[in-house]
């Protein structure tokens, strides 16, 4: 064959080889192989909180791989089966019970899903103390953020399906959320549920969004959020862009290439991390009733309201926020503003990287009002999650409504507090202990 | 400011004191005793399965307690003969809902769903407690209340063993009126293993998940070794 596709890769005239020079001449596959891992080249001074972005990939191949299986098993019908139980409820127990080694793969699924987020937190919280998300890394913090999104909204559909008592009436509770948008609210929460109630159309849908659309969404935001970052490279914790200083080849002083060092050394986190999330699967797979939540052990009875409905340990952050906004303003219902506030608290870290007005990244080289900011945000956080949890008390709502000003005033007053904070030389070349 | 940090710190407590319960006997059996699940099971099968169904279990699981399938069929099965069967109510559901006004819930995965956010384990102790604390209640349409669950639907199934309780009006504490065929001790140790027998039908591969997962993190012990070992190697040269 004639063109200069062939130059790409010499053969060495082995087998292996001739095959990958065949391979090369039509698909990029050894410019992609150097590109992203033989020649990538990342900073040498990755610390523990680099672990989280290889590991969110591994809960997202445990989750599909999983998921494939439990597609096998799983029935999405509302319908009573001969025992008067759903029959989405009943295959759940089915695949716990009757299908060979179903219990591990059903734990590791819903192990899985709390563990995505604990991992994509600690992930987002790297970039937030690191400045990773500043210039020129502002796109693949977007694509973040989208990944964020859309997990949120997996693990939403995804929670109706075992069609337990919180499946339901989580979801309830949720879509009618959306009943409090102006004009359109009604029309949009029916159109969600594809009935008046929550029922069968509902559960049928979410199964389809959780099991095609949202994954493969999902997926290509990752391509994308990895493309991204691999086309400016890697942040480190000293904040300092190893591009800049480069030897006679041009490769990064500071820089190793990613395959072998950082994938030996990945590997060690994913075993640090099978072992803590293996303990919880084995040992404690209900995660304290955070992760199972114990009332979804009864099958989803429409007629039957459960005392206390509280969202996953994940949402509840959020769901304080929804929960202490009690005012009405301009005319509209308390409730509307409650779902402006709850989105808002998740859309608001797409705006970080133009809200951080100081002149270095790191922590490491920022002043102690960047520390006190960041301590009490993570403060507030978890006050919220907690709260979340909770049967709603005055106590609680006006904690919630202390936490809430200080979150959006996190974000909102960051563009002054960053720039007033004093702030450390930023050395030339990364450091390493 | 210092104040605010410090109400903040405390205002998780202050929520969780808000929340008092009924106080709940601790279920004192084990899924690892045998004897006790298979005459849980018996209790099970004679005094619950009139009206509960345990619908996601089969006979055929029931081999796991050391009995054979003959034992099982012999001992443990009256609605149905054969042994794949899923344990149901002899009755339907829907004729269920006209008696009794409400179905009788599912057994199966009682023990879980009774559990409560921060310690899963409660169900046992919630079911030991309400299994033991029904008296008499002339108000009630079934003659019986239950201090665990107040105005329950359901009435002392096992009266006959336990006897009838009264709530003494000044003590606010059950007394028994009128002994049953079981002395209090050994009706404590009947529904123990009552409820163990639904601890272990909630989950049946509960204790080869432990086992398993000891063998598990056994072997990811040793897999950090060596990939804690081959990162070092690699890494000798990077400073």
């Amino acid at each position: 064959m004639a063109g200069g596709n062939f130059e790409k890769y010499k053969s060495d005239g082995s087998l292996g080889g001739n095959v990958l020079e065949w391979v090369d001449a039509r698909f990029p596959a050894t410019s992609m192989w150097k590109g992203h891992l033989s020649e990538y080249y990342a900073p040498k001074n990755f610390n523990f909180w680099y672990f989280f972005g290889s590991l969110a990939l591994l809960v997202l191949v445990i989750q599909i791989v999983t998921g494939i299986f439990l597609v096998m098993h799983y029935k999405p019908d509302a319908a009573l089966n001969a025992a008067g139980v759903p029959v989405a409820f009943a295959s759940v127990e089915y695949i716990m019970r009757d299908v060979p080694g179903g219990w591990l793969i059903r734990y590791m699924h819903s192990t899985g899903a709390s563990a995505f987020f604990i991992v994509v937190y600690l992930h987002m919280f790297r970039g937030l103390i690191y400045g990773s998300y500043r210039k020129p890394r502002e796109l693949t913090w977007l694509f973040g953020v989208g990944i964020f999104l859309v997990l949120m909204g997996e693990a939403f559909f995804g929670y109706l399906l075992p069609w337990g008592q919180m499946s339901y009436w989580g979801a309830q509770v949720i879509v009618n959320l959306f009943g409090a948008i102006p004009l359109v609210g009604n029309d949009l929460s029916i159109l969600i549920r594809g009935d008046f109630v929550v029922g069968d159309a509902t559960l049928n849908r979410f199964f389809s969004f959780h099991v095609i659309a949202f994954p493969l969404v999902l997926i290509g935001l990752v391509a994308a959020h990895i493309l991204a970052l691999h086309e400016t490279g890697s942040n480190n914790p000293d904040g300092v862009e190893i591009k800049e200083k480069k030897d006679a080849n041009g490769i990064p002083l500071d820089g190793i290439p990613f395959h072998p060092y950082y994938t030996v050394k990945d590997i060690v986190g994913v075993v640090v991390f099978l072992m803590v999330f293996s303990a919880v699967m084995f040992f404690a797979p209900e995660g304290g009733g955070f992760f199972l939540e114990t009332p979804n052990f009864y099958p989803a009875d429409p007629l039957k309201t459960p005392p206390h409905i509280a969202p996953v340990w994940y949402f509840t952050p959020y769901y304080s926020i929804l929960r202490a906004i009690v005012w009405n303003f301009f005319g509209l219902d308390a409730k509307f503003w409650g779902v402006v506030a709850m989105g808002a608290s998740v859309v608001i870290f797409a705006a970080l990287p133009w809200l951080d007005r100081s002149p270095v990244k790191s922590i490491r080289y920022r002043g102690p009002i960047t520390k006190v900011m960041i301590a009490l945000f993570v403060v507030c956080f978890f006050i919220l999650g907690y709260l979340g949890t909770q049967s709603p008390s005055p106590m609680g709502e006006l904690i919630s409504q202390i936490c809430t000003v200080f979150y959006f005033g996190f974000f909102l007053a960051m563009p002054w507090w960053s720039r007033m904070d004093k702030f450390k030389p930023v050395p030339e070349r990364v450091t390493v202990k | 400011m210092k104040k605010f940090l410090i109400a903040l710190l405390f205002a998780p407590v202050l929520a969780f004191a808000a929340g008092a319960s009924i106080h709940l006997d601790k279920w004192p059996g084990s899924v690892s005793d045998k004897a006790s699940l298979q005459n849980g099971a018996k209790l099970f099968v004679n005094y619950c399965m009139n009206c509960h169904g345990a619908s996601y279990m089969r006979y055929q699981n029931l081999t796991d307690l050391g009995l054979t399938e003959q034992q099982v069929k012999e001992n443990l099965m009256f609605t149905s003969d054969k042994i794949g069967d899923l344990m149901m109510v002899a009755a339907r559901y829907d004729e269920q809902k006209k008696w009794f006004g409400a179905v009788p819930p599912d057994l199966t995965i009682i023990a879980r769903a009774r559990g409560e956010l921060g310690n899963p384990g409660a169900g046992a102790d919630w079911l030991y407690t309400y299994l033991r604390t029904f008296y008499q209640d002339t108000k009630r349409p079934t003659g019986w209340n239950n201090v665990a669950f107040e105005a329950v639907g359901m009435p002392h199934v096992l009266w006959e063993l336990q006897g009838t309780q009264v709530m003494n009006p000044e003590t606010h504490k059950l007394e028994l009126a009128v002994p049953g065929k079981m002395s209090p001790a050994e009706f404590d140790k009947a529904v123990s293993d009552l409820v163990g027998f639904m601890v272990w039908m909630g989950e049946p591969k509960q204790e080869f998940r432990q086992t398993l997962g000891i063998f598990v993190l056994a072997f990811l012990a040793l897999l950090f070794v060596v990939a804690y070992a081959l990162k070092k190697e690699y890494w000798k040269d990077i400073h």
